[in-house]
């Protein structure tokens, strides 16, 4: 890790707004980021934290009436109010994204071959040729046997974990710089989820592409990311190492999600933890800290709204307890 | 694919022996026979006529014999028109409004097409609630009423096109008929694709082929233009076989020879054969018709294929 690493992403005070019932809903509420070159940062929250939104505004393609605010700049060029024809040369040649749900992010109307080329097709001005030839070999990179037979298959000629791996290898079709990964694994079963994350590992050992890995499952992560930024209610909450967030959550919110996974190395308890209450509705969001509801530490203070501080060892932290994980764990023990 | 054919085929026999029982069996429950009229003929004349036709003989041998002739393409001959089969009536007819029809489903598809595509393009703007609201217009305000209006107005007033009367060949007489049939299928077939369009922009599909960086033009075509399709191509099999077989309201209105005109007064005439006849040919229309559909459905849907 000691080479110096260009900054891919750059995301400062990013905010995507829409209005429902004349009110303004923060699905993205003044994230900052960066994604350097090789990275993988993993990006954690529940449904409605603004995970899936943020990856979606990276690409301009967040729902019409989204309002974007705030700056994302990619290798310096600014891509909030880009022109769409730079947008749409953008997309898929430089950041390309792999979606949740590899049924619905298929077209059922046409082939694989198709829906693999045509992206390549234009980007990279490939010939029809040249693009199936480079389908097939992508399709048998992520391990799908006879690949130019499937390439004249329809979405619902191939299983889930294989409609996956059809997204990946679309994904990975013009050599992107970034690959937005949303929730790769949450529809398929736990086996195929296992191939699916070894083979995004391989991919990344192989390529050395960065990716930003939006998900729910901490789990997941875990063998995944560098980093890992928790997102609460459209904000980020606490920014680590992967292997300090893990060792050490500091948001009370972060300590949560970790005990709430079942852990190999002691024993099962009867139940697994979870953390009270319903993830954040974002038109009731509280005026201070959107976890506090929620929060085994919760206090007076919590009202006001805490800042992302940088704490020396780089790590950062938005939570008004300045305690160390031990404590935020020992709450949590309590409550 | 062959063998969903053929099946499609041979279910099509047992469905038009049902048509035309029950369109036999109806007319002839019906009080009332083709040869009564105020006028009392005599006897022996009354009989000859009957005999003539087969009407002397029991009910279930004028049916075998129908169903004889059905066999053999032969619909009879007409009870009112004198030495003319339906057959005869049929082709004379049926030109006028296949004629017709086809224009104002031409009509209909280019301008609803066009108008469903645009008002799905921005739905809720003006572009969208403008012409939609024509569109239920055009699908409340009935023939009746349009059909005079544009008699009224292109023929009365500007004298551009004559008002009614049927000159084979001739695109003037033609076109305010096939327009006033074309107003209600515009309308229906704009809301159809409109509907079917906001549908297919908005699947999750459309937004992983804008992440790839094609442009609109693309999506469009490449990816939302089958789904649209679907619907459309459903409602448009038993539509055609309606406007082929004439809109009796747009004749009358005309004035024009077709075989809705033919429909309507063989049965109010108990011209036996002649309603017959054409309730067997629109059974026919619209088997032929749906068997088109289903195929245009695999030919759009690999799913569907698959399944046949």
């Amino acid at each position: 890790m000691a080479e110096p690493r260009e900054t891919l992403l750059r995301l400062h005070a990013l905010g995507v707004a829409y209005r429902r019932d004349g009110r303004e809903l923060h699905a993205v509420d003044g994230v900052d980021l960066e994604l350097r070159e090789r990275e993988c940062l993993g990006v954690v929250g529940e449904s409605g934290s603004g995970k899936s939104q943020l990856l979606l505004a990276l690409l301009g393609l967040s729902a019409p009436g989204a309002r974007l605010s705030g700056s994302i700049r990619y290798r310096g060029e600014e891509l909030v109010g880009a022109p769409a024809a730079r947008l749409e040369a953008i997309r898929g040649r430089r950041i390309a994204i792999v979606f949740q749900d590899p049924l619905s992010a298929l077209n059922p109307y046409l082939t694989i071959g198709t829906q693999l080329t045509e992206g390549a097709r234009r980007q990279l001005r490939l010939g029809r040729r040249a693009a199936a030839s480079r389908a097939a070999e992508l399709l048998a990179t992520v391990q799908i046997d006879a690949p130019t037979e499937r390439l004249r298959c329809h979405p619902h000629e191939l299983s889930g974990g294989m409609r996956q791996r059809v997204l990946i290898a679309m994904a990975l079709m013009c050599e992107p710089e970034i690959l937005l990964l949303d929730e790769p694994t949450t529809a398929l079963d736990v086996t195929v989820q296992a191939q699916v994350l070894q083979l995004l590992r391989d991919l990344r050992e192989r390529s050395g592409v960065a990716s930003l890995f939006v998900t729910h499952d901490l789990g997941a992560l875990a063998s995944m990311a560098d980093r890992v930024a928790v997102m609460y209610g459209g904000r980020l909450v606490e920014l680590a190492s992967a292997a300090a967030l893990y060792a050490a959550p500091l948001h009370p919110y972060t300590a949560g999600l970790l005990r709430s996974l079942p852990r190999l190395d002691l024993p099962l308890p009867a139940r697994l933890p979870s953390i009270p209450g319903q993830p954040p509705d974002l038109a009731e969001l509280p005026a201070g800290c959107a976890f506090a509801p929620r929060c085994p530490l919760v206090h007076e203070r919590c009202t006001r709204q805490p800042d992302l501080r940088v704490l020396p060892d780089g790590r950062a932290n938005a939570c008004h307890f300045t305690g160390s994980a031990t404590q935020v764990d020992a709450a949590w023990i309590r409550a | 694919m062959l063998r969903f054919l053929l099946r499609r085929l041979l279910i099509a026999i047992p469905t038009l022996l049902v048509i035309a029982t029950l369109a036999f069996m109806l007319l002839h429950l019906t009080p009332g026979g083709p040869f009564d009229s105020d006028k009392v003929l005599v006897p022996q004349i009354q009989r000859a006529i009957e005999a003539r036709y087969h009407l002397d003989e029991p009910v279930w041998r004028q049916y075998l014999r129908y169903l004889g002739q059905l066999a053999h393409g032969d619909f009879g001959p007409s009870f009112q028109y004198r030495n003319t089969s339906v057959n005869e009536l049929i082709a004379q007819g049926l030109p006028v409004d296949a004629a017709i029809g086809s224009a104002a489903m031409l009509l209909a598809l280019l301008l609803g097409c066009a108008t469903g595509l645009i008002a799905a393009t921005r739905p809720g703007s003006w572009r969208d609630q403008l012409p939609m609201g024509v569109a239920m217009l055009g699908i409340s305000v009935p023939v009746f009423v349009t059909a005079p209006l544009l008699i009224l107005v292109f023929a009365m007033r500007l004298h551009w096109l004559p008002a009614g009367d049927w000159v084979a060949g001739s695109w003037r007489h033609l076109l305010l008929p096939a327009v006033a049939l074309a107003l209600p299928y515009t309308a229906y077939i704009a809301r159809i694709v409109r509907s079917a369009a906001i549908d297919a922009l908005g699947q999750p599909y459309i937004r992983a082929a804008r992440a790839k960086g094609l442009p609109p033009h693309r999506i469009v075509l490449g990816h939302a233009l089958r789904p649209t399709l679907l619907p459309l191509v459903s409602f448009l099999g038993p539509a055609i076989a309606g406007v082929l077989t004439g809109s009796i309201v747009v004749e009358q209105v005309f004035g024009l020879p077709g075989i809705g005109h033919l429909f309507v007064t063989g049965a109010l005439n108990r011209d036996y054969t002649v309603v017959t006849g054409i309730t067997v040919l629109y059974g026919a229309l619209i088997i032929g018709l749906n068997l088109l559909v289903d195929l245009c459905y695999a030919w759009l849907d690999p799913r569907v294929r698959d399944r046949a």
